[in-house]
């Protein structure tokens, strides 16, 4: 007599389907912030429920007084195939954002602030991230009005519970 | 790539249900889609999405972005997702009877 061990059972079927989303932005410039932005408006755009958490630099992209000067980071990022030396010339990096922004016009990819507005109003929820407003010395009063709350890292895990989390 | 019976006419469908011949549209088959995608009825502001989202289509070959939708279809984005809550951009796309918007934005 031959024993075999039996196979697990599985105790959950995989859903095939992504029903939602946390994306975390980490990142302060145009660059670091589109990402997330692109993939929260994309989620809702296929019905995915999508929450965004803002975190250190990310903060930027939902504060009042910053989030109209975002801009490409032109040092220390090997993907603009350029020296440093050159990344650091005054004007330089407004340049390189101005250019690029056109691109992204083109393409239908609206400035930062816009998105912001379309993304909360496309039902995607807007948290800024408690540890770096305590750390930078923010209220409430810093943000855009579409940010929900600011709350805490296990506060968050709680909001994503049964999604995916994304962090960029 | 299926076919399909709609209000007597015959329609083909994409593996994702969207139509691939857009002159097989009619407001029948609109109708008929839109229930079968979870909205019962189409109401005046349906149709104003769905009919902005088609005649863009017919003029320029590509489909609206949810952007230009929110800004030129007379329907801002926050009631765009109460009508269509499972993507408005998809959902109009399919009812309007193109195929859907390969945008990323």
């Amino acid at each position: 007599m031959t024993l075999t061990l039996e196979k697990p059972e599985p105790t959950a079927i995989e859903p095939k389907t992504i029903e939602k989303v946390a994306i975390v932005i980490s990142k302060g410039s145009l660059e670091g912030i589109y990402p997330g932005l692109i993939m929260a408006n994309g989620a809702r755009m296929e019905g995915i429920e999508a929450d965004l958490f803002f975190t250190f630099f990310g903060l930027d992209a939902i504060r009042k007084d910053r989030y109209e000067g975002i801009k490409v980071a032109t040092v220390g990022n090997p993907g603009l195939h350029m020296p440093s030396l050159i990344g650091v010339l005054p004007g330089f990096s407004a340049l390189v954002t101005r250019m690029m922004k056109r691109q992204m016009e083109k393409i239908d990819i609206p400035p930062i602030p816009e998105f912001i507005e379309l993304v909360a109003d496309s039902g995607v929820r807007l948290f800024a991230c408690k540890a770096t407003v305590d750390m930078f010395g923010l209220t409430a009063d810093d943000f855009v009005p579409q940010v929900e709350d600011i709350i805490s890292v296990g506060e968050f895990y709680e909001q994503a519970a049964g999604g995916q989390i994304i962090f960029t | 790539m299926t076919m399909t019976l709609i209000a007597d006419s015959p329609i083909d469908l994409d593996a994702e249900g969207f139509m691939t011949d857009s002159s097989q549209w009619n407001e029948q088959v609109a109708e008929k889609l839109a229930s079968e995608n979870g909205i019962p009825e189409l109401t005046d502001r349906h149709w104003l999405v769905v009919r902005f989202m088609r005649e863009r289509y017919l003029e320029t070959g590509t489909a609206p972005s949810i952007r230009s939708l929110g800004k030129e279809s007379g329907v801002p984005v926050k009631e765009l997702y109460q009508l269509f809550p499972k993507g408005p951009a998809k959902l109009a796309a399919k009812i309007g009877g193109i195929p859907k918007p390969r945008g990323c934005i």
